[in-house]
């Protein structure tokens, strides 16, 4: 198990360093013009393109470059030439926003999916089940922009049950402000993910109970309860896992954007959207190289997870 | 085709007749990575050393249990995966280290069928598919290909309208014929059958081994027939070859091996059969092998079955006994041997099969070879 | 053999399934009996129905789809109608059942001294301290090596044969008086099996357990049954002692089965006797005697269901379910000096 951790630390490591390598390439070094001018942004003057170039290097080679950039990014000395504002404040400005959008959504899409699925699987074949499974292929279907704003529409600003988008932190609101705003970015972003989770659920849930070793267990005299938790669940549940720490990095790394913007949660994805709609670059490099870290720590732990999980995976 | 026993001098000699796969001190050792670095630690050394020649006509039957590699064995052979050492021969040519490409038109002649009627037919493909394929692919013309298949399936004892269905529709027993059919379609040379009636009831396996005699037969095949027991093969079997943990340990045209076995591992696995004669079962001294194979990435020193072999002694941990020859082209590995005479220990001489760190020292009798090996469990029973 | 009160008796035993093909009759009129510490061995090739019935007999094959007749009577607790908490108590405690497979039949995840602890203190109010100690006793006893450490390694930790040593230790645990075993041995090595094969004689004498041994293969039985009970086609067609079966075989399939089998301390026949055709589907079965289609010895009366009951007056519980008289099923039985056997037609599908 230690040879494991540490292999896959290592691996994590020199991925990182990748990720790394290949953001600076594709901002800095790929696109044709000026990676000077493109610093800039809009706001471009030869005085700021001429203190770019010398901030970040672009007068010498490639491997200055890239420690410039990964200096500036890490050190937070990163500022966006459009407005002045220091990109790196700003994301930690986000952070908590859409920490707590995709963190609740991801929970709320795990118990449910789960609940569902193996719902379903327990009754598969029924009209329970049928119904359950068309519930879900029409959640999976609805883009989360067109739901969210319909539910912020209807059940915020017409009905005036749920405020109309925004964010509140707990010194502004407290506990219930914030829950209040995040409620419906919650249900909206998890929609999606419940149908898929459901399915998936209830389809490992199936082949688990028809595996041998639920059999035996039967045989033992155990209760069907026991069987249902410590057999079967705790072995269909290990892909899911895996999917969910996929699923709930790539959420923070970027993937709940659309969500943010609609209930204007000023969280890092509504911030990258404008970012790139005023064509200013470093928050973009940023986010982008935040993000990807993000998906590979994370998904690490997972795989560490995942291990202690299943112990035939440690022999790899 | 059968080889009878009276016919057995002759056809024990490795130079008569045609030889179809000559097979020279083959070995494959499979590299085990372990570690932070993933560096090679270890080796499995699933096939280690194996020599023999398979003759045309002939029946081969590879025989051993769980890790003894007769199945790595046969997939070398029919060059699904390259050899770490040694050379194969097949029809004249060397196949040892050729590419695929150059192996495409060789895949003709050296056909396989597999153990699993369930997991070898693609469930998606109709009958008349699987079998058209090797045909197609070796381009007989597209009239031809519909009358071979119905012809060949035919021929495996199933009817012509079967090759409309899916490979869901048959029993097992059906579903092994169709991977015969798939075998014989371009007629080869020579068919690797890799345990191919294990999955299968008893009174199925009797009807599939009828029929490969038959069709070996009718179209001049030559066998090499994998199993993991003696009972099935002894019935194919022109000479049998029981192996265990990845060597040779004996050699011998296929009756003698059951009247007259020379290594105590053979006479083990013959004691381990189950007689349905219960008074004989009665009366049978059975010799419980105790402990389980080593492990292959650390193969025993000296004779590899000492560990497990109520016979050994000092040599057997220290020397690689040499396959020794006697008469009737029976070869074995064991420095002190079952059921043989003086003379013909005396008269012994080591094999050309022998590996190559393989010692000389001539078998000794001991005690009497001939009373059955006392039952027990081993010296040092390895755990699992 | 005493007169005393079997330890089971099967009577009359039906399940049906209902699948989109029809109702497949999987087992039709089974009865038979088990005493205590007598081994029964259930012949039968795959679709008899044995396996279902051992399963039955376990309560693992209850499902929305299954429907079921008679009686299997476990001393005063009918298996058949008890209540699904009527049946989890015995199962695992009275009666306990091993697996053909030991690589799927244990959990991975969990390790083999938890898995065995659970059946342990599902059944009685003991510790985990005491419940681990007699674990690994039990591992000890069915020969795993170095048990104390074993007990907490995994299942993908251990070879087959070890596995089935682990898997008949956890079914022993609650020291049964039936075990039921559904082809122990036939994914095993001969010499593990041959070694399984001791173990579950040794358990016999050291603890009286009575044993049915679901199996296809004759030798194996030879080696471990008191009495067998042949199978075919959802139907028990032959049941008496070892030696009778072996020695004074009533059915033809019995003989086909007898025939089919390679004897290694025999000469080798010029053509491997066995069975021609395959089994009939359980959807629809001939009428009358199941194994007509595959029988030479076919004739008028066997289109009439035939009872399963003893017609050798000098062998009571000899029963067989074939119209022949007795002494014309002697003669045809012998297809050559010595050789028992349904002769064989050719290779059919």
């Amino acid at each position: 198990m230690v040879t494991f951790v540490i292999r896959r630390l290592v691996a994590m490591v020199f991925v990182l360093f990748m990720v790394s390598v290949l953001t600076f390439l594709i901002f800095n070094v790929i696109p044709n013009s000026d990676p000077a001018v493109q610093m800039a942004g809009k706001n471009v003057t030869p005085q700021v393109v001429e203190q770019i170039r010398k901030e970040w290097g672009f007068d010498q080679n490639i491997v200055v470059q890239y420690g410039k950039t990964m200096q500036k990014v890490f050190t937070g000395e990163l500022i966006s030439y459009n407005n002045r504002v220091n990109v790196v404040e700003e994301i930690k400005r986000g952070a908590p926003r859409t920490f707590s959008l995709a963190i609740g959504a991801a929970l709320t899409w795990l118990v449910i999916g789960v609940a569902l699925g193996l719902f379903t699987a327990v009754r598969a074949g029924k009209w329970s089940d049928s119904l359950v499974t068309v519930l879900a292929l029409i959640g999976i279907s609805m883009p989360v922009f067109w739901l969210g704003a319909l539910a912020s529409y209807y059940l915020g600003y017409k009905a005036g049950i749920f405020p109309n988008g925004g964010y509140e932190t707990f010194s502004e609101g407290g506990i219930g402000g914030w829950v209040q705003h995040l409620i419906l970015p919650w249900v909206v972003l998890a929609t999606l993910f419940i149908g898929v989770y459901s399915r998936v659920v209830r389809s490992s849930v199936l082949d688990t109970i028809n595996d041998d070793y639920v059999r035996t267990a039967r045989a033992k005299g155990l209760s069907e309860r026991r069987v249902l938790v410590k057999h079967v669940l705790r072995n269909s549940l290990i892909p899911v896992v895996t999917l969910w720490g996929l699923d709930f990095s790539l959420a923070i790394g970027g993937g709940a954007i659309l969500t943010e913007t609609v209930f204007d949660l000023q969280g890092i994805g509504q911030y990258l959207a404008e970012s790139i709609r005023r064509l200013d670059v470093p928050p973009v490099l940023a986010i982008t190289l935040f993000g990807a870290f993000f998906i590979v720590i994370f998904n690490t732990l997972i795989d560490i997870v995942y291990a202690f999980l299943d112990p035939r995976i440690r022999l790899q | 085709m059968s080889v009878s026993i009276s016919q057995a001098p002759e056809a024990a000699t490795q130079e008569d007749g045609e030889t179809l796969l000559d097979v020279q001190h083959v070995k494959q050792h499979f590299p085990i990575r372990s570690g932070i670095l993933n560096r090679t630690t270890a080796h499995v050394h699933a096939v280690d050393d194996v020599t023999f020649r398979l003759k045309k006509g002939e029946t081969l039957g590879l025989v051993g249990e769980s890790g003894c590699g007769k199945t790595t064995l046969s997939r070398t052979i029919m060059r699904l995966i390259e050899p770490t050492d040694g050379t194969i021969a097949f029809d004249g040519n060397d196949i040892t280290r050729t590419g695929r490409r150059q192996l495409r038109p060789l895949r003709r002649d050296l056909q396989m069928v597999f153990q699993d009627p369930f997991a070898s037919l693609n469930p998606r493909k109709r009958i008349r598919e699987i079998l058209a394929a090797p045909l197609e692919l070796h381009g007989v013309a597209k009239g031809d290909v519909e009358k071979r298949t119905e012809d060949l399936i035919e021929r495996v004892g199933l009817s012509r309208e079967h090759v409309n269905r899916y490979p869901h529709e048959f029993s097992g027993g059906q579903r092994q014929r169709i991977g015969i059919a798939r075998a014989l379609a371009l007629e080869p040379k020579l068919i690797v059958l890799d345990e191919p009636v294990s999955a299968l009831d008893v009174s199925i396996q009797a009807q599939i081994v009828n029929l490969l005699e038959d069709l070996q037969d009718d179209f001049g095949l030559t066998y090499l027939f994998v199993a993991h027991d003696l009972s099935v093969v002894r019935h194919v079997s022109d000479r049998i070859a029981v192996m265990y943990l990845g060597k040779i340990m004996e050699l011998s045209p296929s009756e003698e091996l059951y009247v007259k076995p020379i290594h105590p591992y053979t006479a083990a696995l013959l004691s381990a059969i189950p007689v349905p004669d219960p008074k004989l079962n009665r009366q049978r001294e059975r010799i419980v092998v105790g402990g389980e194979p080593p492990s292959p990435v650390n193969p025993p020193s000296g004779c590899v079955f000492h560990t497990r072999c109520p016979r050994a002694r000092d040599l057997c941990k220290v020397e690689v006994p040499r396959l020794s020859a006697y008469p009737n082209g029976h070869v074995a590995a064991c420095h002190y041997p079952l059921n043989v005479t003086e003379a013909e220990v005396a008269a012994s001489t080591k094999s050309p099969l022998s590996p190559v760190n393989s010692g000389d020292t001539q078998p000794e009798r001991v005690e009497d070879p001939n009373a059955p090996l006392r039952s027990g469990v081993a010296v040092d029973a390895p755990s699992a | 053999m005493t007169q005393s009160q079997p330890l089971l008796d099967v009577q009359h035993l039906k399940v049906d399934f209902r699948t989109e093909d029809g109702v497949v009759h999987a087992v039709d009129d089974v009865s038979f009996q088990v005493q205590p510490g007598e081994v029964l061995a259930v012949v039968g090739e795959s679709g008899s129905g044995k396996s279902v019935t051992a399963m039955t007999l376990m309560g693992l094959t209850r499902s929305p789809n299954a429907k079921f007749g008679g009686s299997a009577k476990l001393r005063d607790l009918d298996l058949v109608g008890a209540t699904d908490e009527q049946l989890r108590k015995v199962r695992g405690k009275e009666i306990a059942m091993i697996f053909q497979d030991p690589m799927t039949s244990l959990n991975p995840v969990h390790r083999i001294g938890a898995q065995i602890v659970e059946q342990i203190q599902a059944h009685e109010d003991v510790s985990d301290a005491e419940a681990r100690d007699r674990v690994v006793k039990l591992l000890e006893r069915v020969g795993i090596p170095r048990a104390a450490e074993r007990v907490d390694s995994y299942p993908h930790e251990f070879s087959g044969g070890m596995r089935q040593r682990v898997m008949i230790a956890m079914a022993m645990s609650n020291d049964p008086s039936l075990l039921i075993a559904d082809e122990p041995t036939t994914a095993l090595d001969v010499t593990i099996q041959a070694q399984i094969l001791h173990e579950m004689r040794d358990l016999r004498e050291r603890s009286n357990t009575a044993i049915i041994l679901v199996t296809h293969d004759l030798g194996v039985v030879a080696d471990i049954a008191d009495r067998i009970a042949v199978m075919y086609s959802g139907r028990i067609v032959e049941t008496g002692t070892l030696d009778e079966i072996f020695y004074d075989p009533q059915h033809p399939y019995t003989w086909g089965l007898l025939g089919s089998i390679t004897r290694i301390d025999r000469e080798r026949p010029k053509r491997l006797p066995s069975i021609p055709g395959s089994p009939p589907s359980l959807l629809a079965a001939p009428e009358g005697c199941h194994f007509r289609p595959r029988c030479r010895h076919e004739f008028g009366d066997c289109v009439k269901y035939p009872q399963l009951e003893g017609r050798i007056p000098e062998s009571p519980g000899h029963d067989d379910r074939c119209w022949l008289p007795v002494e014309e099923k002697r003669k045809r039985r012998e297809i050559a000096p010595g050789q028992i056997g349904l002769e064989m037609e050719g290779a059919t599908a």
